[in-house]
This record gives structure tokens, C-alpha cells and sequence, in this order.
């Protein structure tokens, strides 16, 4: 039987030794041939949108072609319009920022450093975080009416409690070990903060940074498309009332590129700053 | 003795946690390029002293004359790891002086072509050849090895206690070297104090033969006696 010279027997063993060799071959893609797939899927995506609006599949009231939208842009940008507007929402979100995130880091290196500073500041600050942001909506609006300091208030409290809780985290968890080497080194309090604490918090801090400017533009398009005469929201709610499917849809994709490059920054900075840390470094992620 | 060739002076120390006397009334005078060993069971107190010593813990009672601020080496290196090498080295300098210091105290430790590399680029060994730089670059007169070695292997951490060796013949300071190895207490000690329960319990001078040679036989009955000091009865390495 086992002369054979098919013999089940025998050829099991090495059939299955044989298919666990073939296995890493099947075509394996190559980096380069996945990113060049991760970015064209889209492209036929849009691709298909266009196809089917120009074929009368998709109706312009609907959602209007790439191609539509494309001139659409070109005319408000002919007219001035797209870029002051652009530039009136992205100086909020700026401002909004600036002044949320100072005043989250301010107060989380406080709150951080100074037992005292918790038990004054944090159970408050808690509370008012447990009130979702966009619930203070009408209240703004009493406020500050459709001025800009309505939505720079709106941005800047959406920034402040990410940034705010991020900074108390990543001072709090600043390994105590090196708190020590840095006193029998002979450090000021001075020094210490700066060469031990802040850059051990850093990574916990640029994460709030980054969850932080997410948040920026979420209550920039609330802030704008309810209370507003200028800005990219109030484009969008012009364009409703008169039915402008194709400027309500390019505002809604300058939101969202301008959502991807705010986190191309905030990536950008990380790897800078955070050059040292293995997760980090150039090659490290992607 | 001239005081200016005492590095360290402890009179009557005494530290508790709680009910518990950890240290209780110990002396101990460290001279400058004097080499001493502290031996000891875990839970003797040896770290204790070491931290008092070090300034990082009160005491609660007796004096230490001593530097402020002595140099510590601890077990593990405490590099900060967002610091480039020499920045760490020159840590608590000012950069204009602290640069051709920490250069010059990389070069001695051998690695004065790493000076603008990451700590993660580091082995262990390495590692803790920057740590003892930093704590060698502001020339201490007071060196504070807290088991140093311990984390690194075998062969790493006999070559470690060579560059230590020398690194302390050249500049000098006093050294206290907390340590359970016994080898390396005879290796590298002047003198070897056994602590026990909270004081000193005895002290060894080391013949300098013993330092160098590890198969004389002054160092190999130190190594006896010590063993014996710490409770392991050298009938228990008769099979050895």
C-alpha cells in the first residue's frame, strides 16, 4: 500500500507542510499599491456620483454633481464671497481656540500642580462640564445675540474641558521617579516644571489639543448655522432659503477638509514635539 | 582630619515609619575618594539611608554634615526620555556651561558620540553609563549608588563596575555603594559596612589585593565572612 505511488498516507504530511510554505506567497500588496487603493476608492466614489447625476439618476435638488458643486465654488470664490466668509469662521474657531484652550491649560496646570487649586476649582469646573455645551445654545443667544462673541464663547467652552482635563491627566501622571531625580539633581520648581513636568505631560496634552479642535468646529457650525450673518454656516443657511443644494453641500465639504487639515496640524505638531517618544518618531505610526 | 576631606559625617541618625525604628542611632563618616560599601538583608534600612542621606526623605533625628546635594545613581536610570543625551547630562546646568561639561562626561563614560541621541536608543548598560555621568559632571563630593547594577547582566555589570572604579579614582568623591552582592562589595569596596537592624553591625577594611584579584585568597575569605554576616552559613555553599 505504501509503494503506491499516490498512497493517502504518506503525501497528508507533506501536503499540509506544502500549503503552510504556499501561504505568505499569495500576492501580498505591496504600501504603495494600498495607498494608492485607499485613495482611489473614493475617487470612483465621486466618480459614480457624477456618472449618476449627469445620467438623471440623481435629481440636482437632491445632490448635485462633483462637477456642479466644483464651478458652484469657483463663482463664490469669483464673487468674493467663499473666501471672506472662509476666513470670518476659520478667525472664530481661532479665537474660540486660543481663548478656551489658554484657559483649559491655565487652569489644568493649576488644578494639576496645587492640591488646594483641585479642591477649589474641580468639582466645579466638573459640573459645568457635565452640561453638554450645546445645550447653553439659547442662553448664548440672549446673550450675545448674533454678535461674534456668542460663537467665540461657544468655541471656547468647547475647547477648554478637553484641553482642561488632558493637562491635570498628563501632569498627574508624570512618573514620580523622575519628580525625584529632578530634586536630588537640584532643581528650582522652576525647572522642574519645565524640563519634568510639562514635557512629561505633553502627549496627554497634544491629544486634547487634537480632540479639542474636533470639538472647535462642531460648535462653530452649531454656533453659525443658528445665530449669524457671515461665516461658511451662514452660507449654508442662505443657500437654504433658496434652495441651493450644491452651495449647502460645498459647505458642508469645506467642513470637513478643513476637519482633516486641522488634524494634519495637530499630527504634524505631534510628531515635532513629540520626537523623543518610540510612538511618535518619523516611521513610528502612521 | 581636615573637614574638607570628609564628604559625609552622620551623628546619632535615627528615622521611623510609624511605630517602627527603621534607623536607630547610626554613625558613619564617608572621606573623599573613600570607596564604602553598605551590605545588607532587604529591609534593613540600607535605602533608607540612603534617601536621608540623599535629602530626598526627613530624618527624625541626629545630623548629617554633608553636601546638600549629594549625586545619586539609582537602580533604574531616570533619563528623561524627551531629552537628547547630553541635555539630560547637563540637567540643572545652564546650556552655555552645561554643554562642553556633559560632553566631556559623555567621552568618559564612553559615549561622547551619542551626545544628541534619544534615551530609547539606549541598552541598559548604556543607559546607566549616562546616569553616572550626570551625577559625575557637577564633581560631587558626595556619589550616592543605590544598587545600580542590579537591572543590568552579568557581564554588563562587571564592566560597569570597572568604569565605576576608575571613574571614582579620577574624581574623587565619596562613594556609598548600596548593594546585596557580595562580590561586588569586595570588588569595588575600601571599606564594607553590614547593617542590621537599623545601625552599622560591623566594618571590614578590604585589602586592596581583594579589589583587584577576585581568586585571592584575602578576597575570598572576605567573601566568607560577609556571607556569614548576612545569615548565609558557608557550609550552605560547601557543595559549591
Amino acid at each position: 500500500m505504501s509503494s503506491l505511488p499516490f498512497s493517502p498516507a504518506v503525501p497528508a504530511g507533506a501536503a499540509a507542510h506544502h500549503a503552510e510554505r504556499a501561504r505568505p506567497s499569495p500576492r501580498r500588496l505591496s504600501a504603495a499599491a494600498l495607498l494608492a487603493i485607499s485613495w482611489l476608492a473614493p475617487a470612483l466614489l465621486v466618480l459614480i456620483w457624477e456618472l449618476a447625476a449627469r445620467a438623471g439618476q440623481v435629481s440636482p435638488q437632491v445632490l448635485p454633481a462633483p462637477s456642479k458643486i466644483a464651478a458652484t465654488a469657483w463663482d463664490l470664490i469669483q464673487q468674493g464671497r467663499l473666501i471672506s466668509d472662509l476666513f470670518t469662521s476659520l478667525l472664530r474657531a481661532a479665537t474660540g481656540f486660543v481663548i478656551g484652550g489658554s484657559l483649559g491649560f491655565a487652569l489644568g496646570t493649576a488644578v494639576g500642580f496645587s492640591r488646594l487649586a483641585e479642591a477649589l476649582l474641580d468639582r466645579s469646573i466638573q459640573m459645568v462640564r457635565a452640561v453638554p455645551f450645546l445645550a447653553v445654545l439659547p442662553l448664548v443667544i440672549v446673550w450675545f445675540g448674533v454678535d461674534e462673541g456668542g460663537k467665540i464663547f461657544l468655541v471656547s467652552l468647547g475647547v477648554m474641558f478637553p484641553i482642561y482635563i488632558n493637562t491635570v491627566l498628563g501632569i498627574r501622571q508624570v512618573d514620580p521617579k523622575l519628580l525625584e531625580l529632578g530634586k536630588v539633581t537640584g532643581l528650582s520648581n522652576g525647572q522642574l516644571i519645565r524640563r519634568i513636568v510639562l514635557p512629561g505631560a505633553l502627549p496627554s496634552i497634544l491629544a486634547g489639543v487634537r480632540y479639542a479642535l474636533a470639538v472647535a468646529w462642531l460648535a462653530l457650525v452649531v454656533a453659525e448655522t443658528i445665530a449669524t450673518s457671515s461665516g461658511i454656516g451662514f452660507l449654508a443657511m442662505d443657500a437654504r432659503e433658496f434652495l441651493r443644494t450644491d452651495v449647502i453641500v460645498l459647505t458642508i465639504l469645506i467642513y470637513a477638509g478643513i476637519g482633516v487639515l486641522s488634524d494634519a496640524v495637530a499630527r504634524l505638531l505631534e510628531r515635532r514635539l513629540l520626537a523623543w517618544h518610540a510612538n511618535y518618531a518619523a516611521g513610528g505610526r502612521r | 582630619m581636615n573637614s574638607a576631606d570628609i564628604a559625609v559625617d552622620v551623628h546619632g541618625l535615627r528615622r521611623r515609619y510609624g511605630e517602627r525604628t527603621v534607623i536607630d542611632g547610626l554613625d558613619l563618616r564617608i572621606r573623599r575618594g573613600e570607596f564604602v560599601v553598605l551590605l545588607g538583608e532587604s529591609g534593613c534600612g540600607k535605602t533608607t539611608l540612603l534617601r536621608a542621606l540623599a535629602g530626598l526623605d526627613a530624618v527624625d533625628g541626629g545630623r548629617i554634615d554633608g553636601p546638600r546635594q549629594p549625586a545619586v545613581v539609582f537602580q533604574e536610570h531616570r533619563l528623561l526620555p524627551w531629552d537628547t543625551l547630553w541635555r539630560n547630562v547637563a540637567l540643572g546646568l545652564d546650556d552655555a556651561t552645561g554643554r562642553p561639561l556633559a560632553e566631556a562626561a559623555l567621552a568618559e563614560v564612553g559615549l561622547g558620540d551619542r551626545l544628541d541621541d534619544w534615551p530609547r536608543n539606549l541598552s541598559g548598560g548604556q543607559a546607566q553609563r549616562v546616569a553616572l555621568a550626570r551625577a559625575l559632571v557637577r564633581e560631587p563630593r558626595l556619589l550616592l549608588l543605590d544598587e545600580p547594577f542590579a537591572a543590568l547582566d552579568a557581564l554588563t555589570r562587571i564592566r560597569m563596575q570597572g568604569l565605576v572604579k576608575q571613574l571614582v579614582a579620577r574624581h574623587r568623591p565619596g562613594v556609598l555603594l548600596v548593594t546585596h552582592d557580595v562580590d561586588e562589595a569586595v570588588a569595588l569596596g575600601d571599606r564594607v559596612l553590614v547593617m542590621r537592624a537599623g545601625a552599622i553591625a560591623s566594618e571590614y577594611a578590604v585589602p586592596p589585593q581583594a579589589n583587584t584579584h577576585r581568586a585571592h585568597p584575602d578576597a575570598v575569605a572576605l567573601r566568607e565572612r560577609l556571607l556569614g554576616e548576612l545569615g548565609v552559613a558557608s557550609d550552605a555553599l560547601a557543595c559549591a
